[in-house]
């Protein structure tokens, strides 16, 4: 067997972990994108720092900060006490609340590109033709942006299974509920287990390699369409 | 009669429209300026793609803006044809088509397949945009716009971005559309030969504010206003072919109050054609002339004489039955042969050309 029970269940619950980020950025993420690609307000700039700066930020930092609001006595915190969720440090959920905040901007810049690069004369064809603009932001311009999302979906999802500082701020170390596959692999490093650590680093390895080889054989056959 | 009130105030840096116009409701109204003019955004605050801080907007009596109404482009019964076609990328020609057709549900007054047919796109229907010509594209482009079965359609230069040989593809198509469908259009360019070629009703904008408007023939005759199509002034006679001279390779072309002859050009028998008739090429005489090279003489009475740019040059407007010649002669010819109004001439026509 390559992988020992404890090295499956991280990886399971790391690509669940990935998928439902990746879910809820492309919910929340569209809105924050089409505005930023559209708006001409001078609230552009700082939204759009704000945006970026998981990409800047240490890990640690983020996760500090995120820990303190999602604490008993942080804003989080009490909105979570007073809905009855308790408190989401070390939970399953709290990592994905962090982790939607970690890769928010590699969901957000491609869509970003894509809706810019989409143009506003689309846009106006479809007013001329009796489109609402809801009606063509799903007939027009998502089609139009398809490729975007794809990059946004792939970035968004790799980003989120290599994330490692964040976790261990916000999740601990729980097995089956925060220990996911970068951590499982420091813990094996921690105890010597180099045979499984080197395992589950070939896994993930590979994975990655994988993801970012469909992402580029992928692109330019996005541009032919 | 149908009718479009349009007032707009536009204020950008180094740039303001201000317009009041009344366009009628039917025929093809052209939109003629140089870049910077004005004219497009004139057509666009008609869409409601541009929205002017101050404007009223009417169509046959339906307030499209006004101090409380913005009404958005999608709910607006018009037709836009942009410059460059814009298909979505995404659909075939055929989705393009239907995208409109199937968000209109007002009555149908074009037909989807009349659409198709008047624009000649059949064979193109499963085609992907990036796999059409620019002219086909251009087709389809104006296709799709009819499919919404609008009830007036802009036309924002829809042949500026082709090339001669395109243009001369497309313009036939639209002389068909003007001819066949009842629909009212506006057609912004910057183009003599297209005005002359499609125009029933000009505007000319400069600057931001219009300088001529009035039926086509009328307002190019009017020596007060400076319009000119092209290079010099003159003026849009219609008619119908009515003779071919096989021998001498000539056609004669009626129009209401006489007929000119030109080169056989291959037009068929009863096609109605618009001849275009520049200013310096007409010369007046008080007595016909005899021995003269020149084919076409029309007898005709003096109506108003003006000044052309040129301190050398008068323009001399003549009546021929119902429609009106301008002529550009010398000062020195007009005291000469002493012209004055009601005076009857004989107005020598050295070139005509047929617009396209």
């Amino acid at each position: 067997m390559l992988l020992n029970s404890d090295d499956i269940q991280a990886v399971l619950l790391t690509v669940r972990l990935a998928a439902l980020v990746t879910a809820i950025l492309l919910v929340v993420g569209t809105p924050i994108a089409w505005w930023l690609a559209r708006t001409r307000s001078r609230l552009k700039g700082p939204i759009g720092a704000v945006v970026a700066l998981p990409l800047v930020l240490p890990p640690s930092v983020l996760g500090f900060y995120l820990l303190l609001a999602m604490g008993p006595y942080g804003p989080v915190g009490h909105l979570t006490r007073a809905l009855g969720i308790g408190a989401l440090p070390f939970t399953f959920w709290g990592l994905v609340l962090a982790s939607v905040f970690y890769s928010l901007p590699f969901m957000v810049q491609p869509l970003q590109n894509a809706f810019e690069g989409v143009g506003d004369r689309p846009l106006e064809v479809a007013a001329t033709l009796r489109a609402s603009r809801m009606d063509t932001f799903f007939t027009v311009v998502l089609p139009m942006a398809l490729p975007g999302y794809l990059t946004a979906s792939i970035l968004t999802f790799a980003h989120t299974v290599g994330e490692f500082g964040v976790v261990l701020m916000i999740g601990g170390n729980i097995p089956g509920v925060t220990r996911v596959a970068s951590v499982q692999i420091y813990d094996h490093v921690e105890a010597l287990e180099y045979g499984q650590a080197h395992r589950l680093a070939a896994v993930m390895l590979v994975f990655s390699f994988m993801v970012l080889l469909a992402l580029y054989a992928w692109r330019p056959n996005a541009r032919k369409g | 009669m149908a009718r479009i009130s349009a007032r707009f105030h536009v204020t950008w840096p180094g740039f303001t429209l201000d317009l009041d116009l009344d366009l009628p409701g039917r025929g093809v109204t052209a939109i003629f300026g140089q870049s910077g003019s004005g004219k497009t955004t004139l057509l666009r605050c008609i869409a409601g793609l541009e929205r002017a801080k101050r404007g009223f907007l009417s169509f046959n009596g339906e307030v499209w803006q006004d101090e409380q109404t913005f009404l958005p482009t999608h709910k607006r019964p018009l037709g836009y044809v942009f410059q460059e076609a814009s298909l979505f990328p995404h659909l075939t020609v055929m989705g393009n088509l239907r995208y409109g057709l199937t968000r209109s549900k007002e009555e149908r007054r074009v037909s989807l397949d009349q659409a198709i047919e008047l624009l000649g796109i059949g064979a193109l229907l499963e085609r992907k945009p990036e796999r059409l010509s620019g002219g086909e594209r251009q087709r389809v482009g104006i296709a799709r716009a009819l499919a919404v079965s609008p009830r007036i359609l802009l036309m924002d230069e829809p042949l500026a971005a082709l090339d001669l040989a395109r243009k001369q593809e497309i313009l036939p198509y639209l002389e068909r559309l003007r001819d066949e469908l009842e629909i009212p259009v506006l057609y912004v360019t910057h183009s003599p030969d297209e005005v002359g070629r499609l125009a029933n009703y000009l505007v000319a904008l400069e600057a931001g504010a219009v300088v001529a408007q009035g039926p086509l023939a009328e307002t190019l005759a009017r020596i007060d206003l400076p319009i000119r199509l092209g290079e010099e002034r003159g003026v849009v006679l219609e008619g119908v072919v009515a003779e071919r001279d096989e021998k001498w390779h000539l056609e004669r072309v009626e129009f209401p109050g006489g007929f000119l002859w030109m080169r056989d050009r291959g037009i068929p028998l009863g096609q109605h054609v618009r001849v275009r008739v520049p200013s310096g090429g007409i010369s007046l005489s008080r007595l016909p002339q005899q021995d003269s090279s020149i084919l076409n003489t029309l007898a005709g009475i003096v109506e108003e004489i003006g000044d052309d740019d040129h301190p050398a040059h008068s323009l001399v407007r003549v009546r021929i039955g119902e429609s009106m010649l301008l002529a550009r002669i010398t000062k020195r010819s007009v005291a000469a042969l002493d012209l004055r109004p009601g005076l009857p001439v004989w107005a020598q026509i050295k070139s005509v050309a047929v617009a396209q």
